[in-house]
Order: C-alpha cells, then structure tokens, then sequence
C-alpha cells in the first residue's frame, strides 16, 4: 500500500478520524472504569476511618468548611450502640513539599488522637513519604496525645513532634494538617455545646408558657 | 537482523537508558526503589507495545507532514487508557505509581520507537521490538532502583537490612545521577570486554 500524501484534506481527515477513534475509546474505557475508581476510593476512606478509630457501628457524615480554607473538612461522627466512640476527620494542607496532602485524623470524643492515617501525598519518596505508615512508624508519636498539651510543631519551631530527618516541610504540613482537624473539630464542639442551652431554654418557655395557660 | 536479536537489543547494544539515554525524567524520578522502577518500567512497556503495534498498522495511512502528531494522541490514549485501569483494579499499585504514569507521554523512548522503528517496519517486528525495548528499560530502571534502594535506605525490594537511614544522597536527583553516571560506566566497561 502506497504512502498517503500530504495534502491539505488527508491530512485534516487522518488528524480528525486519529483523535475522533482515541476520544470514542477513551470515554468508554472512562465510562467503564468510573465505577470502579469511585468504589475503590472509597473503599479507601472507609478503611482509613477504621483505621483511625476505635470499633463502630454507625457512622454520620458532613462537611465543614473551615474559615480561611479552601476546601471542606469531612467529620465523620461514629457510634457505638448510640454512644459516641470517636470522630474521624479527613484534613488537609496545602503545606506540603509538593502540593496538598489528605490525612484521616480520628479524634476521641475528648479530643485526643486515636491514630492518624495518610490517604494522599505527593511527598519525596523515601524522605517525606515516612509520614505514611506503610513506609515508617514516625506518625505512631501523634497516637494518645491530646492537642491542648501535645504541640503541633515541629521541636525547631517550638513544638513536641520530632519531625521526620530530612523531611521537615512534610513533618510540619503534617502538624498543620492535624491541627486544622482539631480546631475544627473544638469549634463543632463549642457549638454543639452552645447550642443545648438554647433548646433548654425553648423548653422551659413552653413550659412557662403552659403554666401561664393553666393559670 | 533476525527477530532474537530484534529482541535482545534493547537490554545491552540499544538499551534506552544505558545506551540511547532516553527516557531519563521517569528514569530519575520513579528509581528511588527497585519495585518503583520495576512497575514503571512494565506500564511503559505495555504503552510501548501497544503503541508500536497500532503505529506499524496504520502507518501507511498517516499522511508523513500529521505523523508525529497523530503517535503522540496514540501514546497518550493508551497512557491513559493504562492510568484509568490501575486506578480502578489496581489501586494499590496505582498509589505507587500513580504520579509518574502520565509521564509516561513524554518519554520519548516511545515517541523514539514509533517514528524510528514502527513506522517503517512490519507488525511483528514492531511488537518484538516494544516488548525488547520496553523490559531494556524495566531492567535498567530495576537495576538503578535496586543500586538507589541499597544504597539511599539500607532496603532491598522494602526489606530493612540494615539500622536507621542509609545515604540519604541516593534517595534524592543528584543520586540518580550519580548512580546512573556510574551504571553506564560499569555497562560501556562490560561491553568493551565482550
């Protein structure tokens, strides 16, 4: 078979039927693979909040959207028999060396760190990548520690974590990364708390209200 | 050239790292451990494979002055096509190397074996000459991720043999360097001999 020419149309025609074909075969293979990407992501989550918390049975989930952050924080609130056994927070922090870093924080309901677990970083393999638990054990000294007396930063800066050697960027987006999940899950508390005396106080408005009546 | 030795070019006479030095960004970057380097190398022989297969088909059809233009939307269908599939079946995997696999378009080794080998050669020889290629390359990725593990964590494929950190050097570009400076040496010494 003779070579095509150059010319103006086949060469519009071959360009246009080349990616016509690649587009057509990679929507389906998209459209093939979507469901299994999303199971598989969550799979991950799922695994990462048993990971970080204590047994559960029932889990709630919303989002919050911490002041001057640019994405939401997850809370997911687990229970056990009704009686709430832990929250696990997936955070976040733009800190790190290459870009953002996803973490899965969970929280005992008096805030103390259960166990944290790492769901996605772009960090230098074989130096940030420790604050993964597959590849080193640096991240167990967060484990038990309670946020309000453990601080989070590095011992450069003044804090209580050693930072992992030659990675002190990642060690630090890390702390950050924590930290936010704490001060929002501090926040969620103060508002929860807050908010039950107010309830109190309707009730004993209907109930000065049905003494009034009955008056 | 027989199709054996169509085959075995690409581990010592053509190596693409050793000898041709293409392909050295994913080269550098993904050999900071030999199952890294190991498992990029696979995935860019997969893409290598099916690219040279579909440009030795088609490439009476491509019109010269579009070739280069049309390999690369090729490649990077295929690169693509790859990247979704792990993500999907092989998650684990994909999280190892799931930053270096859209690299793989801009390995030029590809790019190289299309225009330069299966775009004037048969179907078969074209696949022979993929598959040659791209386990050259896996080779060559294995041996420096394998010389950088040893020597950059005191590990090999993940097993600690010794205490503590190893030269931190190796783990970081300039060690990649280093270790592959001294690998073309040690293969050019070799070839000398024989």
């Amino acid at each position: 078979m003779a070579k095509k020419e150059s010319s103006f149309v086949n060469m519009v025609l071959t360009l246009f039927v080349v990616t016509a074909i690649a587009a057509l075969t990679l929507g389906g293979v998209y459209t093939v693979t979507k469901e299994p990407i999303a199971i598989a992501k969550l799979l991950k989550i799922e695994k990462a909040i048993s990971e970080v918390l204590p047994e559960f049975d029932n889990i709630s989930e919303y989002k919050i959207l911490p002041e001057g952050g640019s994405d939401s924080l997850t809370f997911f609130k687990a229970t056990k028999n009704g009686e709430e056994v832990g929250t696990a927070i997936k955070t976040y922090t733009d800190r790190g060396f290459s870009g953002r870093v996803w973490i899965m924080v969970g929280l005992n309901p008096e805030g103390v760190i259960n166990n944290t677990a790492v769901l996605e970083h772009k960090e230098t393999p074989g130096l940030g990548d420790k604050m993964d638990k597959t590849k080193s054990d640096w991240s167990n000294q967060f484990n038990g520690k309670n946020p309000t007396e453990f601080k989070l930063k590095v011992t450069k800066n003044g804090g209580d974590v050693d930072a992992i050697t030659a990675a002190t960027i990642s060690s630090r987006a890390f702390c950050d990364a924590v930290q936010r999940a704490y001060d929002e899950f501090k926040k969620q508390e103060s508002r929860i708390k807050s908010q039950e005396p107010r309830v109190k106080n309707q009730e004993s408005r209907v109930k000065n209200q049905e003494a009034r009546t009955k008056k | 050239m027989n199709q054996l030795q169509n085959f075995t070019k690409g581990f010592i006479k053509d190596n693409p790292v050793f000898v041709l030095l293409l392909g050295l960004c994913p080269t550098l970057g993904v050999t900071t451990t030999a199952i890294n380097g190991l498992g990029m190398g696979l995935a860019t022989t997969f893409v290598l494979v099916m690219s040279n297969l579909v440009v030795s088909l088609i490439k009476n059809l491509i019109p010269d002055k579009v070739r280069i233009p049309s390999f690369i939307v090729i490649i990077a269908s295929f690169v693509t096509i790859v990247e979704l599939t792990m993500q999907a079946y092989t998650p684990a995997l994909f999280e190892a190397l799931g930053l270096f696999i859209p690299l793989i378009v801009v390995n030029c080794i590809v790019l190289g074996r299309a225009e330069a080998f299966a775009s004037k050669n048969n179907i078969i020889s074209s696949v022979i000459d993929g598959l040659g290629m791209g386990l050259g390359f896996a080779f060559a990725l294995f041996l420096l991720g394998a010389v950088r593990e040893i020597l950059g964590s005191g590990a090999i494929l993940s097993m600690k043999f010794i205490q503590g950190d190893g030269v931190l050097v190796f783990i970081l570009p300039p060690g990649a360097f280093i270790a592959l400076g001294y690998l073309i040496a040690i293969m050019n010494r070799l070839k000398k001999t024989t």
